[in-house]
């Protein structure tokens, strides 16, 4: 009995395996292209997308999207983006608008000027008085309610009550009531549930005056991680929204880690999203020289041996060579951990870039070369000799070595593959796209387009294969539902709490591409008590349409993990 | 590849008998009261990032360690009282606890804390994230191990066992516990349901019917975990002994940790992590009681001191070993930090734990004695430890199909 059912089991798994690499080669038909096509080049269909697509044909339109440039942007998008004004600002200007508490002390102390913005300064001087008014007040205040006391000194006890009673909008009427001037302080004494809950009912312009007063440097991110929902949501140029995310996450960097916190709008904004359909060595270029990385993988700080700079650290302290960065550019940037490299090659590559430095990080300024921290000497990197004294070009020598070796173009294409195709992507559709990518000069949408034209991207075994991340699970339930999104930070949440907090990988590696990282009891458990919130329309901010009877259902169920 | 997995533990499942159980049974197995026998307990807490071992258990006796770290060693123990907390915990004459783990230092001198020196992953990668993953599969080197050494260390199942024998604390399931067997990760233990009682039984009908094997196998994982853990999520918790478990993801973690230990449901293995490590820049302050790694050991140290505490007699029962996937350059970068080095320490505690003494040979600081010239030697593998746990401490006895093709030579650490 048992043998029998050892021998069947066999049979099964060979059967399966043989079934599996068949498939790669035997493609869906009719409508299931189209909604390959939806799956994997958008954030997931919306209503109405599979017509649209079926009356264009799908050939054009996946040509569109291979051209974000020639889609109108959708309108809706930009409405909604607007109040987000981080998001089109300089690092420079995001450091002085929405101050961090070290930068209004300097403002207080007179080292840096206010914002020119009349409104702005009044906030941020109203924010200084009530730090001032709080730590003075510390000794006087009852430990038991330092808020009710601190309202208590603002309005009178007539206006309290009738924040605290009520319907929320009747709360928000009543702050909507009171004198302009008062509203920013009433604003900063509430206890955070109460200024929570008006912040769910409050039009865009006060919901801002809410946000900055609780932080003004937590805006930064808050409008980063919003913009990243909504663009995902709205935008119809999907294909470059997914690139953006895919390379964000290839180059990733991580928001909390000091400057980064300024630098990471640009990154996104500047340096990756510009590139996402164009040439890999202007993308890998603009990473190297981003103030984003430099400080994320501290080669602004390495410094050359027997260079000026290595004397004259702080306490008359000795600087030098940091690694950081020279390793993860070839192993997760470029070559890939097994592309060929030593540790000797690292450490080569590290003195190359000494000197690539930035202006005042802190501050939010820009790429600087630092002839003073750069080691001069002659380096070998995986075998090419880089002659003494070549200054800032040594890293763009670099660059150029790694941006056209084979094993990069296998790498990169490989975690496309990955990405768009399945977790283990067959080799010789690998193989094709490097070809591609080497012939190129790795044009990354000639790359994409060799993917798109192989019946491996069509096949069977790639239709449904992959689990959905967080951010793709989120995000096409919002859009199957119709959902419209008035503030995205309950979403944003919910991405975290189903295991990708965005812009918040710690490590270099980024995400993992492959669904395996995303089958876990946890997620699954929060990915269903998503699917009831939503389609409960309990999600702050977004009302999806609950025509269709037992959306949570559908949208909870295991077709819809998939993609 | 994900279909054997399911398949294997499926059928295993069917060929004793087992499996099909409904759900009824399987919770009247576990429900409280039923006398189940105390299983030996093993806890992983994996330092991501690479730790400085040279810094945490520091080589006050090495004159080598000072010349190579010139701004960022922790000094030499000191009885002076403007040193106090400044310097190394003096352990046995040569090594020292850093002084934000002065809280383990009752632990090592009541012989219930190990540690082992110059121990690692003999792998020659300074990638984390190769590193990590060859630490978690247990095999060095071998990129295609699919599963965890912490999964297939589980002793195989002797009729029922407990939906929660393995658990991960956090959002995803970390590679050393993934495999064969069934293993949940969760958030926390309050956290884990489904608010719907009603649409939660008609997704446990629809991933049941799924088509694809692993999702279904996961969902199926997630269900049973969930009844189980429904009796303890109404009784709050108080750590035992005035416990106080520090307010960081490891605290929480590890008092989760706890309540499922003294809830007595089954759990035979448990992770956690705690990341942050990699201190290329201003890993040591103005003195070596502050900067970067100072906080995050008081942290560390908080956290095992309090479980200790919190565990009491339980401890007998429990094992708790700590690792990282590689050591820091031993010389000091250009940044008051430290760049990936190779061999690092390894903390073990336990009731049954030989402790109170520094395990392993100490290789050496001196040029000649570096691992590729910069680097701490490389004198104990952690499957040595790791295996010794596994083998005597929770009394699985095939160490073969732990570590393949490796033959851990125990430290008699238990």
């Amino acid at each position: 009995m048992r043998r029998t059912a050892c021998w069947g089991l066999g049979i099964v798994l060979i059967v399966t395996a043989y079934a599996e690499t068949a498939s790669f080669s035997r493609e869906v038909s009719g409508d299931d292209r189209i909604r390959q096509a939806l799956n994997r080049l958008t954030f997931g269909p919306r209503p109405g997308d599979f017509a649209q697509v079926k009356s264009m044909g799908l050939k054009k339109w996946v040509d569109l999207q291979l051209h974000p440039e020639r889609i109108p942007e959708n309108p809706v998008l930009a409405e909604k983006l607007k109040p987000l004004d981080t998001l089109t600002m300089s690092a420079k200007d995001m450091v002085r608008n929405y101050p961090a508490p070290g930068i209004v002390k300097q403002m207080v102390d007179g080292r840096l000027p206010f914002p020119s913005d009349p409104d702005r300064r009044l906030m941020i001087e109203k924010i200084v008085k009530r730090e001032e008014a709080r730590q003075g007040d510390a000794g006087a205040l009852a430990p038991d309610a330092p808020e009710r006391r601190n309202l208590a000194g603002i309005l009178s006890a007539g206006e309290i009550r009738s924040l605290r009673s009520g319907t929320p909008q009747e709360r928000l009427a009543a702050l909507e009531a009171l004198p302009h001037d008062k509203q920013d302080n009433v604003i900063g004494a509430l206890p955070p549930a109460m200024r929570q809950g008006l912040f769910a009912v409050a039009p865009p312009d006060l919901r801002r005056r809410i946000e900055f007063t609780a932080g003004p440097a937590q805006v930064v991110a808050r409008d980063l991680q919003e913009a990243k929902i909504l663009r995902a949501v709205y935008s119809n140029r999907q294909l470059e929204e997914v690139l953006t995310d895919f390379w964000f996450n290839h180059f990733n960097v991580f928001i909390d880690k000091g400057a980064d916190h300024y630098l990471t709008t640009e990154y996104e904004r500047d340096v990756i999203r510009p590139h996402v359909l164009g040439k890999f060595r202007d993308l890998l270029e603009a990473t190297a020289k981003s103030p984003a990385m430099l400080f994320y993988l501290d080669n602004w700080e390495s410094v050359g041996a027997a260079t000026p700079a290595a004397f004259a650290g702080p306490n008359g302290q000795r600087r030098g060579l940091n690694e950081n960065y020279g390793r993860e550019l070839l192993e997760l940037h470029t070559l890939g951990v097994d592309g060929g490299y030593t540790q000797k090659d690292v450490t080569e590559v590290a003195r190359c870039f000494t000197g690539w430095t930035i202006e005042r990080p802190n501050l939010g300024g820009g790429f600087r070369f630092a002839e003073r921290q750069h080691d001069l000497g002659e380096k070998l990197v995986l075998g090419v000799k880089i002659p003494a004294g070549g200054g800032q070009k040594d890293g763009e020598k670099v660059l150029d070595i790694v941006a056209r070796h084979p094993s990069t173009a296998h790498f990169i294409s490989r975690e496309l593959a990955q990405r768009f195709v399945a977790d283990d992507p067959p080799p010789a559709l690998v193989e094709r796209m490097a070809q591609t990518f080497l012939k190129t000069d790795g044009d990354l949408r000639a790359v994409m387009q060799t993917m798109l034209d192989a019946r491996e991207f069509w096949s069977q075994a790639a239709y449904q294969s992959k689990m959905k991340s967080p951010l793709e699970v989120v995000v096409s339930a919002v859009r199957a539902s119709d959902g419209n999104v008035d503030f995205a930070q309950a979403l944003v949440n919910q991405v975290a709490q189903l295991g990708e907090p965005l812009y918040r990988k710690i490590e270099p590696t980024g995400y993992s591409n492959t669904s395996r990282e995303w089958m876990s009891t946890a997620g699954l458990m929060a990915r269903m008590n998503f699917a009831v919130q939503l389609s409960g329309n309990k999600v702050p901010g977004v009302k999806v349409d609950q025509t269709p009877a037992s959306t949570d259902i559908a949208l909870g169920s295991p077709e819809f993990q998939k993609r | 590849m994900i279909n054997r997995r399911v398949f294997l533990r499926n059928s295993a499942l069917a060929m004793i008998g087992a499996g099909t159980a409904p759900l009824w049974l399987e919770r009247a197995l576990y429900a409280a009261g039923v006398p189940t026998p105390r299983k030996k307990i093993l806890v992983a807490i994996f330092q991501r990032g690479a730790a400085d071992g040279l810094n945490i258990v520091v080589p006050h006796g090495e004159s080598a360690y000072y010349a190579l770290r010139p701004t960022i060693s922790v000094p030499r123990p000191s009885s002076a009282g403007d040193q106090a907390g400044k310097t190394a915990i003096d352990l046995d004459g040569f090594f020292g606890l850093h002084p934000s783990l002065a809280p383990l230092k009752p632990l090592f001198d009541q012989r219930h804390l190990a540690i082992v020196d110059a121990a690692g992953s003999p792998d020659p990668t300074r990638s984390h994230f190769d590193a990590q993953d060859y630490m978690e599969s247990g095999t060095p080197g071998l990129k295609s191990t699919e599963s965890g050494w912490m999964n297939r260390a589980l002793p195989k199942p002797e009729g029922k066992v407990s939906p929660v024998r393995a658990v991960a604390l956090g959002a995803e399931l970390p590679r050393t516990l993934r495999g064969e067997e069934a293993a949940v990760a969760m958030r926390s233990i309050g956290a884990f349901q489904v608010r719907d009682p009603q649409a939660a039984a008609e997704f446990q009908q629809m991933f049941a019917a799924s088509k694809d094997p692993l999702l279904q196998a996961t969902a199926r994982e997630t269900f049973e975990a969930m009844a189980m853990l429904q009796t303890i999520q109404k009784q709050p918790y108080t750590p035992a002994a005035g416990a106080e478990y520090p307010r960081a993801p490891l605290g929480e973690n590890l008092k989760q940790i706890a309540q499922l230990i003294k809830a007595d449901v089954g759990m035979e293995m448990a992770f956690a992590d705690i990341g942050n490590w990699d201190h290329h820049v201003q890993e040591v302050g103005q003195t070596a009681d502050q900067g970067r790694l100072a906080d995050l050991l008081r942290t560390f140290g908080q956290a095992l001191s309090a479980f200790w505490t919190d565990m009491g007699d339980r401890m007998q029962d429990i094992a708790v070993v700590t690792m990282s996937e590689f050591g820091r350059t031993a010389k000091e970068n250009g940044n008051r930090g430290t760049d990936h080095g190779h061999a690092n320490c390894m903390f073990v505690m336990g009731g049954d734990i030989q402790g109170g003494k520094v395990y392993g040979k100490w290789p050496g600081l001196q040029p000649h004695q570096l691992y590729e010239g910069r680097d701490l030697f490389l004198t104990t593998d952690f499957r040595d430890v790791l295996g010794e746990l596994v083998s005597r401490h929770s009394g699985n006895p095939s160490l073969q199909g732990v570590f393949p093709g490796y033959s851990p030579k125990f430290l008699g650490l238990v």
